[in-house]
């Protein structure tokens, strides 16, 4: 018996067989078109919608705050919100279980859920993030706030589904800090402001009565600093924008300008001038000791840190025209790394570290543009009358700057406006604001 | 104990010249066959086969008629006429010389003219629509299983066949289609490894039985969240696409497939 099983495992071994080795395909190449998404409206019961009413003016909170969802989406070129008036499925019965065929038969490849409810004065909000092709969750939570918030509940919920379908985070809950700007050209009324990132909820910080330049967030998103002309000297100042108060930045016998906040929020970078001279200076906020970075008989200015704080990008004519440089955070290694056709300012380090932003001059135009630390890899992403002073979002992914348009022969059509660009190039926008503005700057998250 | 031992080297008899005749075909190197340059082939049949039907037979025979026309109008060959007296055959020997040029030449202009020189009688009998239909449906017949043969060639050639890779119009088929559906996630960061292999198993038709993602352990490591976003986003590609443009043939080669998904050249630009 044995032989015979013997003989039966020495055939099998001995015929040949044909093996099929598993075929690979390499897909190098998608589609950068913005993802189809479904934001149904958030489902709110009719005593919210009677609390909504009554306490802050909204008909459907439920249905605004998904507006503010579509919008951030829609203003990011990452996302195509698709028309409410195609959804198949009622608000309620989406966010308990999506029929996915009918949202995947409108095209949508993800689907936002959600309810709202506001009783004694809580808002509680919980939302679900659906992945309509794999028909399964992707994303569940539920916050409670007071209602005033009710915007950043908005601003929140995006940030969460950007952060689930692109990998990176949002930058939705934020806001930016710039300057108001009013009246004629040469008269004109500059204020700080401060405001959402979509341009709502616009509060000013100063009264007018002293010009105001270049604010900058520190990490905390609590204290700005900012240059201010007060009785004619310019200074750079430091706000505390709960308590209002502020304070000179440093006992310097002369202009001080361009700060920016170090990462971590202790020191202050800045330049000072004197004598025609101007040298960048770091003042420790804690013991307010003051240290000179650079020594040279050249304009030094536009100082910013890298994330990490090791090292600092300026710009400088120390080679006869103006050009971007980066060395250490202790003055040393001074590297040029911009070496194109034109002159090179503002550069600003992105907060993921790998490009600076600059402004571009050539031939009249200013262009906003981005590099790669050492240099290489420049690429110009807008160019314009004039434009200058970008700044990141928390993510590195879009720059806000302000672009002027030119004025007449009689001296009108004089504006000022804010705009962002994504690192594409192709998504530019208009950021809506109450007045003209100038110099934004833009916080980092407020929530984490 | 006798019998045993003849079992045992009977038995080990019939081992060894099965070795020797299977093992020579199990060491056989395959054969380095150059990759097939594929080459697109049209179907233009619609157009040249023109199927038997009651209009077609009043359209061949309308032709037939007016052919008949150009015939009887037609004047006879200008070579005819200069030939001399003296060297026109007679008719009897003209008829062998005609029957001897059927039986050697096949071309067919040159039986057009021979058909014009010859009475109409003759030439209805040459010309039957219905065995033209006949023909047509003949070569129908023939052409069907001449492609059921080669059908059956090319699954047990496929079955043979233990090639590596899809020809470049199929894979380039499926590539394109895939470029299309997959949306990549622009916050990935482009200096890590972004490259997401996934095994499919597939129908006949392209449907997606089953996906598995081979890297599966590396979607719950700590600062790795951006992996689990691409293989998300191929994954949804993948569904989206489906059924996927696969060859028509050959399934048993690509039944299991591998893509493997990198984002890195789109995201560096």
């Amino acid at each position: 018996m044995k032989k015979i099983q013997l003989i039966i495992i020495s055939i099998f071994l001995l015929f040949p067989k044909t093996v099929y080795s598993l075929i690979e395909v390499d897909i190098i190449r998608g589609n950068l078109n913005p993802l189809p998404i479904a934001v149904s409206p958030l489902f709110s019961d009719d005593n919210t919608k009677k609390n909504g009413k009554q306490e802050l003016g909204l008909d459907d909170i439920g249905s605004e705050i998904s507006h503010i969802i579509e919008n951030n989406l829609l203003r990011s070129g990452l996302f195509n919100p698709l028309d409410r008036k195609a959804f198949l499925q009622k608000p309620d019965i989406a966010h308990l279980k999506p029929r996915f065929e009918d949202w995947a038969l409108i095209k949508s490849q993800a689907l936002i859920t959600g309810k709202v409810s506001l009783q004694n004065e809580k808002l509680k909000i919980e939302f679900r993030l659906w992945d309509v092709l794999a028909g399964r969750e992707m994303v569940a939570l539920a916050f409670t706030t007071v209602p005033s918030n009710w915007r950043r509940v908005g601003h929140i919920i995006t940030d969460k589904v950007y952060e689930r379908l692109t990998g990176e985070r949002g930058y939705f809950d934020t806001r930016i800090i710039y300057v108001s700007e009013k009246g004629p050209k040469i008269k004109r009324i500059k204020r700080l402001a401060i405001m959402d990132q979509d341009g709502f909820n616009t509060k000013y910080l100063t009264l007018g009565n002293e010009l105001v330049l270049t604010p900058r967030f520190n990490p905390t998103n609590q204290m700005v600093t900012y240059l201010s002309y007060f009785k004619n000297l310019p200074r750079v100042y430091l706000l505390d924008i709960e308590t209002g108060l502020q304070e000179v930045v440093g006992d310097f016998p002369g202009m001080t300008f361009a700060p920016r906040f170090s990462p971590d929020g202790k020191k202050i970078i800045m330049s000072f001038a004197k004598d025609g001279n101007s040298e960048i200076y770091t003042m420790d906020l804690e013991n307010r000791i003051v240290e000179k970075i650079t020594n040279h008989p050249s304009i030094d200015t536009s100082p910013s840190f890298s994330p990490n704080g090791k090292y600092i990008a300026f710009n400088s004519d120390r080679s006869g025209y103006q050009q971007i440089y980066t060395m250490k955070s202790n003055g040393k290694g001074v590297k040029r790394i911009s070496f194109g056709k034109g002159l090179y300012g503002t550069p600003v380090w992105s907060p993921r570290g790998d490009l600076i932003a600059f402004t571009k001059l050539h031939k009249g135009k200013f262009y906003i543009g981005v590099m790669r630390t050492d240099g290489t890899g420049e690429r110009l992403l807008t160019e314009n009358y004039y434009q200058e002073a970008p700044s990141w979002s928390p993510n590195g992914r879009v720059l806000i700057f302000y672009r002027e348009t030119k004025t007449d022969s009689e001296g009108k059509g004089f504006s000022a406006k804010l705009w962002s660009i994504d690192l594409t190039g192709y998504n530019e926008r208009l950021v809506e604001t109450e007045t003209d503005a100038s110099d934004p700057s833009w916080s980092s998250l407020l929530s984490n | 104990m006798y019998r045993s031992l003849i079992l045992s080297s009977g038995f080990h008899l019939f081992i060894i010249l099965f070795a020797m005749f299977t093992l020579p075909f199990a060491l056989k190197k395959p054969l380095d066959i150059p990759q097939i340059v594929s080459i697109e082939l049209i179907q233009i049949t619609d157009k040249t086969n023109i199927p038997f039907a009651p209009k077609a037979k009043k359209i061949i025979e309308k032709v037939k008629k007016e052919e008949e026309k150009l015939v009887s109008e037609q004047a006879p060959p200008k070579k005819v006429k200069k030939e001399k007296p003296d060297s026109v055959p007679l008719p009897d020997e003209k008829l062998e010389k005609i029957e001897k040029i059927k039986e050697k030449k096949q071309n067919p202009v040159k039986e057009d003219n021979k058909v014009k020189q010859v009475s109409e009688f003759e030439k209805e009998d040459m010309f039957d629509p219905n065995e033209i239909a006949a023909l047509i449906d003949k070569s129908k017949e023939e052409m069907a299983i001449t492609n059921e043969k080669s059908l059956e060639v090319s699954q047990s050639k496929d079955k043979s066949m233990n090639s590596k890779k899809l020809t470049l119009t199929e894979e380039d088929a499926l590539k394109a289609q895939i470029f299309g559906c997959w949306s990549i996630p622009l916050g990935l960061p482009y200096n890590e490894n972004l490259l997401v292999r996934i095994k499919l198993k597939l129908k006949p038709d392209g449907t997606v039985i089953k996906t598995e993602i081979i890297d599966h352990a590396r979607m719950n490591k700590p600062g790795q969240g951006f992996y689990k976003v691409l293989a998300e986003s191929a994954l949804r590609a993948i569904k989206l696409c489906q059924p996927l443009r696969v060859p028509s043939t050959g399934y048993e080669r690509w039944k299991d497939l591998q893509l493997n998904f990198d984002a890195r050249e789109m995201l560096e630009g």
